[in-house]
C-alpha cells in the first residue's frame, strides 16, 4: 500500500521563467522557493546562535540541535495550513520557529527567562505555542506519538478538516507507543501524519543495531497504513511527499507514515560528540557534502532563481533576527519565586491542600 | 434521594456529565458493546454512540496518551482502566505528559482528563490484580486523586473530577460496585475535591482512611463501641487536594490517630498523613500515630494468606487500642 513517488503536478503554478515549468524546482515560483530557503536558513542560524550561547553557559540542561535536518521540517511544513497542528519530541527548536513562533520567545525559553514561550519552565525540550497550534516539545522518546493520535481524534470528533504532523526520531519507532499509536490511527482513521526523522543514530546507536527491519516505512504495513520514503536532505522532496499525505489525511482521514532519511551534523545533544566511537569523522563530512541548505542554494542558482546579493541580504536579515533574539533573551528577567508554584494546576480547588511542602512558608521568604 | 449501587451511581455520573457537555467522551477496554468489564458503562454506547463511548484495543499506553492529546486541544476524555493495575502500562502518559502539561507549557495548555477504574484487591486475584496504587498517583504534582467509598461519594466525586480543569484520577473498587446507598437526584450534585467527610462521630480516637477501607473502619468502630470506645471515622475521599483542616480538627478532638489504608505502608498515604499530623497538630497528640495497611508483600492467592495480607478489622481495633494505651 506504499505510495509511489509520483511527480507532483497540481501544485505547479506560476511558471518560473519564460513560461516554462522547471521540473527540478517542482514548478514552484521564486517567492515560494525563497520562502523555503529563508526558513531553513533561519533554522540554521538560530541553532548556530544557540550553540554559541550554550558554549558560554547562557543555556543550560539538555540541548539538541537540528543542524543538518532542516529540510525535513521546512519541506513538510510547506504542506500545512496555519491552523494545522504539529507535535514533536525534543529536537524541536526549528519546528517551533517554522510554525510561526518568534525567535525571541524561543531563545528566551532556551535561556530560561520569563519571556520564553513556556515562561522559562520548559527549556529547550519543551517549547509550545497554543496560538500557533505548536504542541511541543516532549522529552520522553515516543511520548508524543499517542498524543498526536489524540489531537487527530479531536479533529475527527469535532468533524474538522485539520491534520497533525507528528515528528519523531527513528529510535522512537522501537517504542511500544509508536506501534500502539499507528494501530489506533489506522483502525480509527485519524488524520495524522507520522514523520520519522531517520538520522540513523539514536544517540550513539546506529539504526541497524537497533531494529531487526531496516526499512522503517515497511513498519506501516503491519497496520495497513500508507507509507512513503522521502529524501530528508531535499526540501522539495519532503514537501511533495508530505503534501500527498496531508491531502489523504484531510480529505479521507487516512494516516500516513513517512520516513525522512536525513543526517544530523551535530552530536545527539550539546554534551555529546559529533563523531567518535559510533560514527567516523569521514561519515559526517560525507553527510555534510549533502547539506540541505547548500544543495538548495546551488539548485536555485543553477536555475537563476537566486543571486548572491539576494542570498547575502537574506542571510544578513536572519543573522540580525538571531542576534536580536539572543539580546532579547539576555535582557529578559528570570522567572521570580511567584512562578514556582504557578501553573502546576489549572484549577486550584477551593478546598484542601494541593501542595505539601508548606507553600506558605516558601512564599514568605 | 434514591437508593442505588456504587456502580449505578458512577453510571449516572457518566451519563449526566456526557449529556451536559458534548466534549466529554469515555474510552477504554470493553466500555461500549460489552457494557464495561464491571458494567459501570452499561447502556452508554446505545445512548451516546461510538464516538463518545469508545471500545479500545488492549493498548493502555496508547489510549491513555490519545486521551491526553485530545484533552490538550479541548476535549474532556474519561479514560477507563479495566483496573488500575493495567494503568502501570500507561503511567508515562499520566505522569510525564498529563501531570506536567500545564506547568511545562507555562500555562498555555491544560489537560482536563479523568483516569478511572477499580483499584485494590478483590478476592483471590493474586499479586498482579490486587494492587492499591493511589499513593503512587498522589506522589505527582499536577495530578489530583480521589477515592470514593460510598455510592453518593462515587457520583459526586466523579462528576467533580469530570468538571475539573486538571487531570483527576478516580480510584474505584470492585468490592464496592455492588454496595448500596442513598444518592441525591440533583443532576448538579457534586462533591468538591478536597473535602473530607466524617462518616462517624466519636471522641476517643480518630481513624483516618479512604476508599473501601471506610467500611473496615466503620466495622472496627462498631465493635469498639461495645467496649465503650467512641471512634471517629474520617473519610478523606480526596487525597490531592487533601482536607488538612478536617484532619487537624479531628485530631484536636480525639488526640489519637490511626491511618488505615489498603495499600502498602512504606511511602504510603498513612506515612504522609502521620507526618502532616505531627507537622500541623503535634501538640494535640497524646500518642504516636498508628498505621494499618497491607502486609509488605505482593498479594498472595491462597485464601488464608490473602486474609493475613489485607488490613482487616482486628488489626484496626488493635491499632486503636495501641494509641489509647488500652
Amino acid at each position: 500500500m506504499a505510495t509511489t513517488r509520483a511527480t507532483a503536478s497540481k501544485t505547479r503554478s506560476d511558471p518560473a521563467k519564460n513560461g516554462v515549468v522547471v521540473e527540478a524546482l517542482h514548478g514552484l515560483d521564486k517567492e515560494t522557493l525563497h520562502g523555503l530557503l529563508y526558513q531553513m536558513l533561519l533554522g540554521r542560524r538560530f541553532e548556530e546562535k544557540t550553540a554559541e550561547a550554550y558554549a558560554v553557559g547562557k543555556i543550560g540542561g539538555f540541548c539538541h540541535l537540528y543542524i543538518g535536518q532542516e529540510a525535513v521540517t521546512i519541506g513538510s511544513f510547506a504542506a500545512l495550513r496555519p491552523d494545522d497542528y504539529v507535535i514533536s519530541a525534543y529536537r524541536e527548536h526549528v519546528q517551533a520557529l517554522a510554525k510561526g513562533m518568534s525567535a525571541r520567545e524561543v531563545m528566551a525559553e532556551l535561556y530560561g527567562r520569563i519571556d520564553g514561550c513556556s515562561r522559562g519552565k520548559g527549556g529547550s525540550m519543551h517549547l509550545y505555542s497554543a496560538k500557533h497550534n505548536f504542541l511541543g516539545g516532549w522529552g520522553i522518546v515516543g511520548g508524543q506519538i499517542p498524543m498526536a493520535a489524540g489531537v487527530a481524534w479531536k479533529i475527527k470528533y469535532r468533524k474538522e478538516d485539520g491534520v497533525i504532523l507528528c515528528f519523531m526520531g527513528e529510535a522512537a519507532v522501537n517504542q511500544g507507543a509508536f506501534h500502539e499509536s499507528l494501530n489506533m490511527a489506522a483502525l480509527w482513521k485519524l488524520p495524522v501524519i507520522f514523520i520519522v526523522e531517520n538520522n540513523r543514530f539514536g544517540m550513539g546507536t546506529a539504526w541497524e543495531r537497533a531494529s531487526s527491519l531496516y526499512d522503517i516505512s515497511q513498519k506501516a504495513n503491519a497496520y495497513d497504513m500508507p507509507s512513503a520514503v522521502a529524501d530528508g536532505m531535499d526540501v522539495l522532496d519532503m514537501r511533495r511527499v508530505t503534501m500527498e499525505a496531508v491531502e489523504r489525511a484531510r480529505t479521507e482521514k487516512i494516516p500516513t507514515l513517512i520516513e525522512a532519511r536525513c543526517h544530523r551534523f551535530m552530536g545527539h545533544s550539546m554534551s555529546d560528540p559529533v563523531h567518535g566511537v559510533y560514527r567516523t569523522k569521514e561519515e559526517v563530512e560525507e553527510a555534510k557534502s549533502r547539506d540541505p541548505i547548500l544543495t538548495f542554494i546551488h539548485l536555485l542558482k543553477e536555475h537563476d532563481m537566486l543571486t548572491d546579493e539576494e542570498l547575502n541580504a537574506m542571510d544578513a536579515e536572519i543573522k540580525e533576527i538571531c542576534e536580536d533574539s539572543a539580546n532579547f533573551a539576555d535582557e529578559s528577567p528570570e522567572p521570580g519565586l511567584e512562578e514556582l508554584y504557578a501553573h502546576v494546576y489549572a484549577e486550584e480547588n477551593e478546598h484542601g491542600l494541593l501542595f505539601f511542602d508548606r507553600k506558605d512558608r516558601l512564599e514568605a521568604q | 434521594m434514591a437508593v442505588m449501587t456504587y456502580r449505578e451511581a458512577l453510571n449516572q455520573a457518566l451519563a449526566e456529565e456526557m449529556t451536559r457537555d458534548p466534549d466529554v467522551f469515555l474510552m477504554g477496554e470493553e466500555v461500549g458493546m460489552y457494557n464495561g468489564a464491571y458494567k459501570v458503562s452499561k447502556g452508554l454506547l446505545e445512548k451516546f454512540g461510538e464516538m463518545r463511548v469508545v471500545d479500545t484495543p488492549i493498548t493502555e499506553l496508547g489510549f491513555a496518551g490519545l486521551g491526553v492529546g485530545a484533552a490538550m486541544v479541548g476535549l474532556k476524555p474519561i479514560i477507563e482502566f479495566m483496573t488500575f493495575n493495567f494503568s502501570l502500562l500507561a503511567v508515562d502518559q499520566v505522569f510525564n505528559s498529563a501531570a506536567k502539561m500545564h506547568y511545562m507549557t507555562g500555562g498555555q495548555f491544560t489537560c482536563p482528563i479523568v483516569f478511572r477504574g477499580p483499584d485494590g484487591a478483590a478476592l483471590q486475584l493474586s499479586a498482579q490484580h490486587s494492587q492499591a496504587l493511589e499513593a503512587m498517583y498522589s506522589h505527582f504534582p499536577g495530578i489530583k486523586v480521589v477515592v470514593p467509598g460510598t455510592p453518593a461519594d462515587a457520583k459526586g466525586l466523579l462528576k467533580a473530577a469530570i468538571r475539573d480543569k486538571d487531570p483527576v484520577c478516580v480510584f474505584e473498587a470492585e468490592m464496592l460496585y455492588n454496595t448500596k446507598g442513598e444518592v441525591p437526584d440533583d443532576p448538579d450534585f457534586i462533591i468538591p475535591l478536597g473535602v473530607a467527610d466524617v462518616k462517624r462521630e466519636g471522641s476517643d480516637v480518630s481513624i483516618f482512611t479512604h476508599g473501601k477501607m471506610v467500611h473496615v473502619a466503620l466495622q472496627a468502630a462498631q465493635q469498639l463501641e461495645k467496649e465503650g470506645v467512641q471512634v471517629e471515622v474520617v473519610d478523606l475521599r480526596s487525597l490531592r487536594p487533601l482536607d488538612i483542616e478536617a484532619i487537624v480538627a479531628s485530631v484536636a478532638k480525639t488526640h489519637r490517630a490511626v491511618y488505615l489504608e489498603e495499600g502498602w505502608g512504606y511511602a504510603g498515604i498513612g506515612v504522609t498523613i502521620s507526618s502532616l499530623i505531627q507537622e500541623y497538630a503535634f501538640d494535640e497528640l497524646d500518642a504516636p500515630v498508628a498505621r494499618v495497611h497491607q502486609a509488605d508483600v505482593p498479594m498472595p492467592y491462597a485464601k488464608q494468606l490473602e486474609k493475613w495480607a489485607k488490613p482487616g478489622v482486628e488489626r484496626v481495633i488493635e491499632a486503636c487500642n495501641r494509641v489509647m494505651y488500652r
